[in-house]
């Protein structure tokens, strides 16, 4: 019996799989938004900690540097 | 030097502002410390710092993309806390768990995104929030036993995103739902393109090298198996849509494409069945991919233009100031929803807000900005007893007012009717994809039937064949993709360029000349009134100037930008009764105001030489000011509400393409004659004087007469003319009811994006016809190989996706709406929309209201 017996139903159930998965991703509101998740990403895993602000320097300061 | 100790944020410009990081202007950099451009920024910048987000900056600074000043309202958002707001907004996910979504004003970069969806981390009882940058919704999650919702609200308005409630919701649902479905048919459709294009790989490879005849029809079984799902879902919606209109007596591109896609299915089916003959499936569900795919990016970029006109309405005013009566006679104040508003109900009407309801002025004299409502350019007094409309703006003093008409019994609210009533009549345009098809249609079907009868004279075991191959390859693919790709690309670009565009049908719309016409006050003119004349001399001027100076009328206003240099110091200023102000500068005392109201405050009779020409200005429908110098006439100043840089330029442009101009104003019709001298147009198409009905008829007169008609307008008055219209055309910034009529607006009040508009629809239309072209020749080569018998499904598997390419490559090519290169892009960060409209709003509703929070000065006549 040749391969292509069990190879073609693998790749067609892969397939399959594969796309039930988009159509969950569409059905959960994944491709509502393209706009915002591109930039969320970047900052996903910034933290909200913070130095305190620098003062900056008044101009005469900086003259006698 | 040792630079080494510099902080880190140094290399930035000391003449940038802190917190948006735009210039600060010449007037306010000061000497050391922060800079700020405006008194908003500093106050966010503060209020960020507090809550140690500090963060903020440094990801401004990281990922640069559109700049934008803060917005901060400062109010106390009580009407987001009304019983009714609650009802139409928010959604009780549980007890303890509420929602609602707000659309927020200037959110503009990745940075505004990281700040918004910390909320929760700084704002206790908020569960979550999830910012749409594209769009400028949020959707928020908060307890209510924690905190309320006014609350949260000022929260976002102290970080600069002034939140307003988002109204779309209920269209929004099913507009959602369609887009998703459309998602999930391209994706299948996709997937079974894939698949099948891999199995018919396979039997290519058979062709050449011989195969097993077990493996060869169990392969050709799979292809047809796998491709069902691509011709339910895929081709079902090309089929419903055909049929929809067959039924409406109208032949669609999608019906060619609906032949091509069954005849396919059909010959796949039975050469399977029967064990021989070519299949063409991989090419059937490639086409019903291709095809899918351009329909959901057309829609994606119509959505755009849609949600931006929503956006727009959402920004319309929604809260009013109630007086109610407590039970003990007390009277007290409260932010309200409009949607709350009953008749009889008394309100309170600051200097600078919009009037939410038609009613009765019971106490307070002020004047009335009628612009949006009628077109009038001149404001007009109004007292107790008079009636105010919704849409207008209350310009000087603080007013109360009991309601008689709310909502769509109001007269705003019969013009928005109209609006519909007018736009649900209008005829819809044959799209010139749809006008070939018909043809198409039948020369196909003809060749078919000739094929058919010829090829079974000659060779009677080929003729199904040829005639089946020859329905499959002349299955106008890229004819119907000509038009989507084409109208998508153009829409995208015209977006970037400021001016959305509702559908591609606008461009075929404009194709041919016929009648425009212009509104004029806010449209061809920027409805702001502007000195035009000044009689008297210099040191008068500049009393006067003085005196302005230190009003916010906005006559007072169009005063100074013609004057640099110093002005002198005006002392013990006061209103003028009638309409004025008085005041002392350099021990002169200047009444500055109305002609009636200085001619009585003074002892000059109307016969004065001065108070005469104020006579004669006022006639020709400009706005006369005179002035008195210690009791004595001695100056007149006039104003008219001056035409835009790019008027004349514009309609040049129209007139160029052989379109015939004309004024449609409800301004008085010496203004409008006087208007279309200076632009050159014929006195007889410079109508004055119209009102919003006489426009709609106006409009539908040319349309019964035959003509193309198209409307350019920016006002409530224009709307239901604007929906009529082929073409209905609004200038961003103006009323937002002109914005839900209009099938194009041009954001930031640039007329030039009306000439842009016309030139790209040009262009669009000749890609369209290139496109359109091609795909005929491909057709037409196709079509005499199938009757040929030379057609193989390899040559058919390749010419295909060839004609699609070119079409595609086409439309990506055309320079449709080329940015001009001395301004360089519009906006380069993520969110181009949402940030000019916030602009548009910060600059003309509501963003200066606290300046006239007095209106103890008045000058107008």
């Amino acid at each position: 019996m040749s391969v292509i017996y069990v190879l073609l139903p693998v790749a067609l159930l892969l397939g399959t799989i594969a796309l039930l998965a988009f159509i969950r991703a569409v059905r959960t509101g994944q491709f509502d938004d393209l706009d915002t998740p591109p930039w969320r990403m970047l900052t996903d895993d910034e933290g909200v900690e913070s130095q305190p602000r620098e003062e900056p320097t008044p101009p005469s300061q900086e003259a006698e540097l | 030097m040792e630079r080494g100790e510099l902080p880190k944020r140094q290399p930035r410009k000391s003449e940038l502002c802190d917190h948006c990081a735009l210039p600060v202007p010449a007037g306010l950099v000061r000497p050391r410390g922060r800079q700020f451009c405006c008194a908003a920024c500093e106050q966010v910048y503060a209020i960020i710092g507090e809550l140690g987000m500090d963060h903020y900056y440094d990801l401004r600074d990281r990922f640069p993309g559109q700049k934008q000043p803060a917005v901060h309202r400062g109010r106390d958002y009580a009407e987001f806390g009304d019983k009714t707001f609650e009802e139409l907004y928010v959604r009780e996910v549980a007890d303890d768990h509420h929602r609602t979504e707000l659309y927020l004003e200037g959110v503009h970069c990745a940075a505004c995104i990281w700040l918004v969806e910390r909320i929760p981390s700084f704002c206790d009882g908020v569960i979550g929030a999830r910012l749409d940058l594209g769009r400028s919704r949020l959707v928020i999650d908060w307890d209510p036993r924690c905190i309320s919702l006014p609350a949260i609200a000022c929260r976002l308005d102290s970080l600069g995103y002034p939140p307003h409630p988002f109204r779309g919701a209920q269209g929004e649902a099913a507009a959602q739902r369609e887009r998703r479905d459309l998602w999930i048919r391209v994706a299948i459709s996709g997937a079974v393109a894939g698949n099948v294009m891999m199995i018919s790989f396979a039997l290519y490879g058979g062709l050449f090298h011989g195969i097993d005849p077990t493996v060869h029809r169990v392969l050709r079984s799979a292809a047809l198996l796998v491709s069902i799902p691509a011709l339910v879902w895929g081709g079902g919606w090309f089929i419903r849509s055909a049929l929809r209109a067959l039924c409406n007596r109208r032949l669609h591109i999608d019906l060619p494409v609906s032949i091509g896609i069954i005849a396919g299915y059909a010959h796949g089916t039975w050469n399977v069945l029967r064990g021989e003959g070519d299949l063409y499936l991989d090419s059937v569900t490639m086409l019903i991919f291709l095809l899918l795919a351009g329909r959901l990016l057309e829609r994606g970029q119509q959505r755009r233009a849609a949600e931006a006109a929503e956006l727009l309405h959402t920004l319309a005013p929604s809260r009013a100031t109630r007086i109610d009566r407590s039970p003990d006679g007390q009277e007290f104040e409260s932010e309200v929803p409009v949607e709350a508003l009953l008749p009889g109900a008394r309100l309170r009407i600051r200097a600078g807000e919009t009037i939410p309801a038609d009613g009765v002025v019971c106490t307070g004299r002020s004047e009335l900005d009628r612009s949006l409502l009628t077109g009038e350019s001149r404001l007009v007094p109004i007292g107790q007893g008079d009636r105010v409309e919704a849409g207008c703006t209350n310009v000087s003093a603080a007013l109360e007012v009991i309601v008689e008409q709310v909502g769509e019994e109001s007269r705003i609210g019969k013009l928005l009717a109209a609006m519909e009533e007018s736009a649900r009549r209008r005829a819809p345009v044959v799209r010139l994809a749809d006008r070939i098809a018909g043809v198409f249609v039948g020369a196909v079907l003809l060749a078919a039937v000739a094929t058919a009868v010829i090829a079974a004279r000659i060779d009677p075991t080929t003729a199904i064949d040829r005639t089946l191959a020859l329905l499959i390859v002349t299955c106008p693919c890229a004819l119907a993709l000509a038009t989507p790709l084409a109208v998508s690309a153009a829409l995208g670009r015209a977006a970037r360029r400021g001016i959305l565009v509702r559908g591609g049908d606008v461009f075929e719309r404009l194709r041919t000349p016929g009648i425009v016409w212009f509104d004029k006050t806010g449209t061809l003119t920027d409805g702001q009134l502007r000195r035009a004349d000044w009689i008297g001399d210099s040191e008068l001027e500049l009393a006067v100037l003085a005196i302005e100076s230190e009003s916010h009328h906005p006559l007072a206003r169009a005063f100074l930008p013609t004057f640099v240099g110093s002005i002198p110091r005006a002392t013990s200023v006061g209103a003028l009764e009638g309409g004025g102000i008085t005041g002392t500068v350099g021990g002169n005392e200047i009444v500055i105001g109305s002609p009636r109201a200085v001619l009585a405050a003074t002892d000059a009779t109307p016969d004065h030489p001065l108070a005469r020409s104020a006579e004669a200005h006022a006639r020709e429908g400009s706005t006369p000011v005179l002035v008195a110098r210690n009791g004595v006439l001695s100056g007149l100043a006039i104003f008219i509400d001056g035409l835009r840089d790019d008027s004349l330029d514009t309609v040049r442009a129209w007139q160029n393409r052989g379109w015939q101009v004309g004024i449609l104003s409800g301004d008085d019709p010496a203004v409008a004659q006087a208007i279309g001298a200076r632009l050159g147009l014929d006195p007889e198409r410079c109508l004055g004087g119209v009102s919003p009905e006489g426009k709609l008829a106006q409009i539908e007169n040319d349309l019964a007469a035959g003509s193309k008609t198209v409307m350019i307008g920016d006002g409530v008055n224009d709307a239901a003319a604007l929906a009529a219209a082929t073409v209905g055309i609004a200038i961003g910034g103006g009323a937002e009811a002109a914005l839900r009529a209009a099938d194009a607006f041009v954001l930031d009040r640039r007329l030039a994006g009306v000439a842009e508009l016309l030139a790209g629809a040009a262009r669009v239309i000749v890609t369209i016809r290139s496109n359109l072209a091609f795909s005929l020749l491909y057709n037409a080569v196709g079509a005499s190989l199938a009757i040929g018998g030379v057609l193989s499904p390899i040559v058919a598997a390749v010419l295909m996706p060839l004609s699609s390419l070119t079409v595609v490559t086409i439309s990506w090519r055309a320079r449709t709406f080329p940015e001009p290169a001395a301004r360089g892009p519009v906006s380069s960060g993520p969110s181009t929309l949402p940030a000019h409209l916030a602009r548009a709003d910060h600059m003309s509703q509501t963003g200066h209201l606290s300046q006239a929070q007095t209106g103890e000065v008045r000058t107008c006549p």
